[in-house]
């Protein structure tokens, strides 16, 4: 009873939804105000989720049930990853071995699970989409995995949330020594990535592949897709806090930390244009690759 | 008035259909979105896909060659949807009334729910008829 409250309202589902659905109106205001526009109503993400629920859902010819299961799939592990961090934060000594692994595992399923929807849908363009979408994974997957690891190896290897957010608690924020600070740069190009947004966001390109991933979608697997993007912009971030600015977790900091790291996505987002899938992929395996190595490396000096 | 009638009118995600324009309703439709109208305002946007639109928005005289095409993505649209007749072309055929390849105006294929005359229309225009048309489908349901 307990756990199905944590996974559907608190830390979990309904929390983590509007978290990110208003984290996602941010987005847009800042994004229409640094183009001298007005941009929507606070609400407006809200609605948007209501209305796509309320149309028809068109399932093309030919398709699988993948098609209608994969984006509950993304969303339920994703929600699954957020109520993990939400408790493990809530309370420290409560998380268990190895729940770092399960949390990268479950982070990257919302991509699978849009590479599965798209691949299922039987459309050109979606395939076009789903290939780059998989490039995407294999390129932003390894420097972030670094990055973590670079993390694991500052708190004497530990695999656990808890000890992770305890190791910073005795001697600080890892982002405050020159390995945390090299793998936080790393994290933060690889949460881009992972979050769909511009420059990575050529699985998506609206101007070239109409949607890609998304485009046989209507209605209420749409809908859902947004909610897991609104999830990710909640989860990413604070998974970042955890691992990185984890020493002052009371819910003030907490706010203050993730409206930083918010806005250095919006700015990433709104000054840059998009990279071709190539150039993603180059761009991935050498700079935020090597930076990481390099983290690494420092971390095993103890800098 | 239904829940998903209000919620469709607080977020007209548009498609953009233009079967046989001159390009001048496409660039006053796009002018809409710009920092002086700044349509987004009202939830409005355009969007790549026709899967994804509430709102189908044709500009141009329909050729022979393009109304199965029209029909076919009129289909494709989700329904409650509602479509929009965007400039003089688009809802008498204006100067092509006679033209061979031209043989009906956009209503007698689609069931149009807003015109918006003009050649092209201003975008204050284009936002007032918006206006009349959420007004209606409030009033309606």
């Amino acid at each position: 009873m307990k756990l199905l409250f944590d996974y559907l309202v608190f830390p979990g589902f309904i929390f983590s939804a509007c978290v990110g659905l208003m984290a996602g109106w941010v987005d847009r205001k800042v994004t229409a105000r640094l183009q001298w526009r007005i941009g929507p109503p606070w609400h407006q993400n809200f609605t948007d989720i209501l209305k796509l629920l309320g149309k028809e859902t068109i399932v093309p010819a030919g398709t699988k049930a993948t098609f209608l299961l994969a984006p509950f799939l993304g969303l339920g592990s994703l929600i699954l990853a957020a109520t993990i961090l939400g408790l493990s934060v809530r309370n420290p000594l409560e998380s268990f071995i190895g729940d770092l692994i399960v949390v990268v595992y479950l982070l990257t399923i919302p991509a699978i699970s849009l590479i599965i929807g798209a691949s299922s849908s039987q459309n050109p363009l979606a395939s076009v989409g789903a290939s780059r979408e998989m490039k995407m994974i294999l390129a932003y997957e390894l420097p972030f995995i670094l990055s973590i690891v670079a993390v694991i190896v500052k708190s004497s290897g530990a695999i656990e949330l808890g000890q992770i957010l305890n190791h910073q608690l005795n001697s600080g924020s890892n982002i405050f020594s020159w390995s945390g600070a090299l793998a936080f740069l790393v994290a933060i190009l690889c949460m881009q990535a992972k979050l769909g947004l511009v420059p990575f966001d050529a699985s998506e390109a609206e101007q070239e592949i109409m949607g890609g991933t998304l485009i046989e979608y209507s209605g209420a697997p749409l809908a859902v897709f947004k909610l897991t993007k609104a999830v990710m912009l909640y989860t990413m971030p604070f998974f970042l806090i955890v691992l990185f600015l984890g020493r002052d977790l009371s819910p003030l900091f907490m706010i203050a930390k993730y409206a930083m790291l918010l806005v250095v996505i919006v700015l990433i987002k709104n000054t840059n244009p998009r990279l071709r899938i190539d150039q993603a992929l180059r761009f991935f395996w050498r700079f935020p690759t090597l930076l990481a190595l390099i983290a690494v490396i420092l971390a095993l000096f103890g800098k | 008035m239904s829940w998903k009638i209000k919620a469709l009118t607080k977020s007209i995600w548009v498609f953009h259909l233009s079967v046989g324009s001159c390009n001048n309703c496409d660039i006053e439709i796009l002018d809409c979105l710009t920092p002086r109208f700044d349509v987004e305002r009202f939830g409005i946007q355009l969007i790549g896909s026709p899967r994804h639109a509430d709102a189908l928005l044709v500009t141009g005289v329909a050729t022979r060659k393009n109304i199965p095409r029209m029909k076919k993505i009129y289909e494709q649209v989700p329904k409650p949807c509602v479509v929009i007749a965007v400039g003089q072309c688009a809802i008498s055929q204006h100067m092509f009334r006679f033209g061979y390849n031209a043989p009906l105006p956009v209503d007698k294929i689609l069931p149009v729910d807003l015109y918006i005359p003009g050649c092209p229309p201003k975008p204050e225009a284009m936002i007032d008829g918006i206006v009349k048309l959420v007004t209606k489908l409030r009033k309606a349901k």
